[in-house]
């Protein structure tokens, strides 16, 4: 049985990418765009959640393509670390291509492919165990979110997709500069080969830590996090969690697996990695503090996360690195879930602006649901896995004597919350904005009318679609309509199909928090497998 | 020699204009950048130790294949990347950061002291 796995581990990608180009054969057929799409990522998951279950006890699978002799070959890997980031990855293309499916986004013609190649993409990036075929799956990554970044954008300007083509680039030719420079020393760019050979050779530490250096821009750690902000507001809100929970967590996953198998742990540079981390926590929490929208609050925390992430692989404990993997699943079911539910908001009240919004709470009981579960997940209160998360990572610091970051963690977590509550409190508690539904009624003629953001509407078919829909919805209560009402249900809802997928999502880190002992179970196997990289070595190459 | 000489001249050059303004001229030095990696890689292989794997050369001392394969695989990614920064760089409103606002030309004259800066 294995052996039949361990072939089929290369259509974690060929699938995707096959199914993906036939679709754009298909430009009108929407519903078979949308159900083939949907059953190729729920394949996924389902293959991913099989690797995960062949890996629980610590076996690494290894493919080697077209069954060249190992060393030779692209090896495709998947251990414990691998299966459980993929999954999760499945998890969010499914539940943020839901959310484009609902949202009428998925209707553009070349969505459902590029999604597919995306998530094609990032399983062959997290599967490789070839330095070089990395860079070619962050290439395939890259593409076609730089065609989902701008399609979906709906803005004239450009100016966040250049940007982040720009930047990205910069960091891929970079990359792909210490890759070369990898193999001018070690003569391979095989991972299982390069096993320790940082510790070894000095030439060979510069050279994947030039590797590493372009990854982190890739991961957005400070002092390199800047163009985040930037890009991850301008285009949709599906895209935003789709690219938080692949693009920046694939690269960490990268820096978790050089720093384990080619610097194999060395504690020399570890302190250097708390550092980095520690200052990414502070100025990412900081950040967030001015920035008048929710998805740019939220885009900042990212930053602010991320180097909770990396406090694991700069702790380099068993107890760590399972903290660390354990928070990374946590991360990236939570963000996502925050950024599907403020995009419904975004999306339905035709505005992301604190200001412009208000009152939510009365009035759209799922998503304030969905959003508090996730942002005091995000801040770390119990019971959900934003705690469990949170508890073992300080411990983990306490435990291996770096208090001082365990310090910094637990005073950004109160930051963390005064932002969320600072959401809460302009968005969902407060009396509703008086232009709110002529707002709501702009952002649905806009969307009927396939009009930019900076094309002009015409007046008067707002003013209509507003009173329509202020009409639509009988006043509950009794209250006669122009009342002052804090509780007006009258006008502009969610529809539940929007607010679906950040529910579903919140769920999973309610489940996560109470049920964390299976995960952290699987977490721990997978920090196992990184601290002792002998059976991932064993497995390609054989010694 | 020459081809170290050669790479860090292009990478001088292509670090220069992507520190430019217009997206024509950052792509343009991305392509430069590029072309630097890809010789890097090149020379990686050790072009100066190895021979001709053709023709009456040594075998065992033939030119490394392996990094010849990465660099054509780079030269295709690096072509589809510019088409797409070609494209993002026409395509749109001209409301970006890549050109100095049109303004009367006193303002005018203080930007481009700010660029020069």
């Amino acid at each position: 049985m294995t052996p039949v796995i361990e072939a089929l581990m290369p259509m974690f990608v060929g699938a995707p990418l096959l199914v993906g180009g036939a679709l754009l054969a298909v430009p009108r057929a929407h519903t078979l765009r949308s159900v083939l799409g949907m059953l190729s990522l729920l394949a996924m998951l389902a293959g991913a959640v099989t690797l995960v279950v062949l890996t629980a006890d610590g076996t690494v699978l290894a493919h080697q393509i077209a069954l060249w002799p190992g060393g030779v070959a692209i090896p495709f890997v998947a251990d414990a670390f691998a299966a459980l980031v993929l999954t999760v990855t499945a998890i969010l293309a499914v539940v943020c291509f839901q959310y484009m499916i609902a949202s009428g986004e998925a209707k553009s013609p070349s969505i459902t492919s590029l999604v597919l190649i995306l998530a094609g993409g990032v399983a062959g990036a997290l599967l490789t165990g070839d330095l070089f075929n990395l860079f070619v799956f962050i290439e395939v990554i890259l593409l076609p979110s730089y065609g989902l970044l701008v399609i979906l954008s709906r803005r004239g300007d450009m100016n966040g997709s250049r940007l982040y083509v720009t930047v990205n680039l910069l960091a891929s030719t970079l990359f792909l500069a210490g890759v070369g420079l990898i193999y001018a020393v070690e003569g391979t760019v095989n991972l299982a080969e390069l096993a320790g050979a940082a510790v070894d050779n000095p030439a060979t530490a510069v050279a994947a830590a030039v590797c590493l250096g372009a990854i982190a821009v890739k991961a957005a750690v400070f002092p390199v996090h800047g163009w985040l902000a930037r890009t991850y507001t301008v285009t949709s809100p599906a895209v935003t969690a789709l690219f938080s929970g692949l693009h920046t967590k694939v690269a960490i996953y990268v820096i978790y697996r050089i720093y384990a198998v080619v610097f194999d742990g060395d504690a020399t540079w570890l302190i250097v990695a708390l550092v980095i981390t520690s200052l990414t926590m502070v100025i990412g929490v900081f950040g967030a503090m001015g920035e008048p929208t929710m998805r740019a609050i939220l885009v900042f925390h990212m930053v602010s996360q991320i180097g909770y992430i990396l406090v694991g692989v700069g702790l380099f404990t068993q107890l760590g690195l399972t903290a660390g993997i354990f928070y990374l699943l946590h991360h990236m079911i939570v963000k996502a879930s925050l950024f599907l539910s403020t995009g419904a908001i975004e999306q339905t009240y035709g505005s992301g602006r604190l200001e412009d919004l208000g009152g939510l709470r009365t009035r759209e009981p799922l998503i304030t649901a969905a959003f508090g579960i996730a942002a005091l997940s995000l801040a770390g209160l119990p019971p959900f896995s934003g705690f469990v998360a949170k508890f073992s990572l300080i411990l983990a610091t306490i435990d291996a004597g770096a208090l001082a970051v365990g310090i910094v963690a637990l005073a950004v977590s109160l930051f963390t919350l005064l932002s969320m509550m600072k959401i809460w409190a302009a968005v969902f508690n407060g009396k509703r904005p008086a232009h709110i539904e002529e707002q709501a009624a702009e952002a649905r003629v806009r969307a009927r009318d396939g009009l930019l953001d900076d094309e002009a509407v015409n007046a008067e078919e707002v003013a209509e679609e507003a009173a329509a829909a202020i009409e639509r919805h009988d006043p509950p209560r009794g209250v006669s309509p122009g009342e002052e009402d804090p509780h007006d249900h009258r006008g502009t809802r969610i529809p539940l199909r929007l607010a679906l997928p950040a529910l579903q999502l919140a769920a999973i880190t309610i489940g996560l928090g109470l049920g964390g002992e299976l995960l952290l179970g699987l977490s721990e196997t997978a920090a196992a497998g990184l601290l002792d990289t002998s059976a991932y070595v064993q497995a390609v190459i054989g010694r | 020699m020459s081809l170290a000489l050669t790479i860090g001249i292009l990478l001088a050059a292509g670090v220069y204009l992507v520190l430019q303004r217009g997206m024509i001229r950052i792509i343009l030095g991305f392509v430069l950048l590029t072309h630097a990696v890809n010789l890097l890689i090149i020379a990686a292989g050790g072009v100066a130790r190895r021979d001709a794997p053709f023709f009456g050369g040594d075998t065992s001392n033939a030119a490394d294949a392996l990094p010849q394969a990465f660099v054509l695989t780079a030269i295709v990614i690096a072509f589809s990347i510019t088409v797409v920064m070609a494209t993002f760089a026409v395509v749109g409103r001209r409301d970006d950061d890549t050109e100095p606002d049109s303004a009367t030309p006193a303002e005018l004259g203080d930007e481009n002291e700010e660029v020069s800066r």
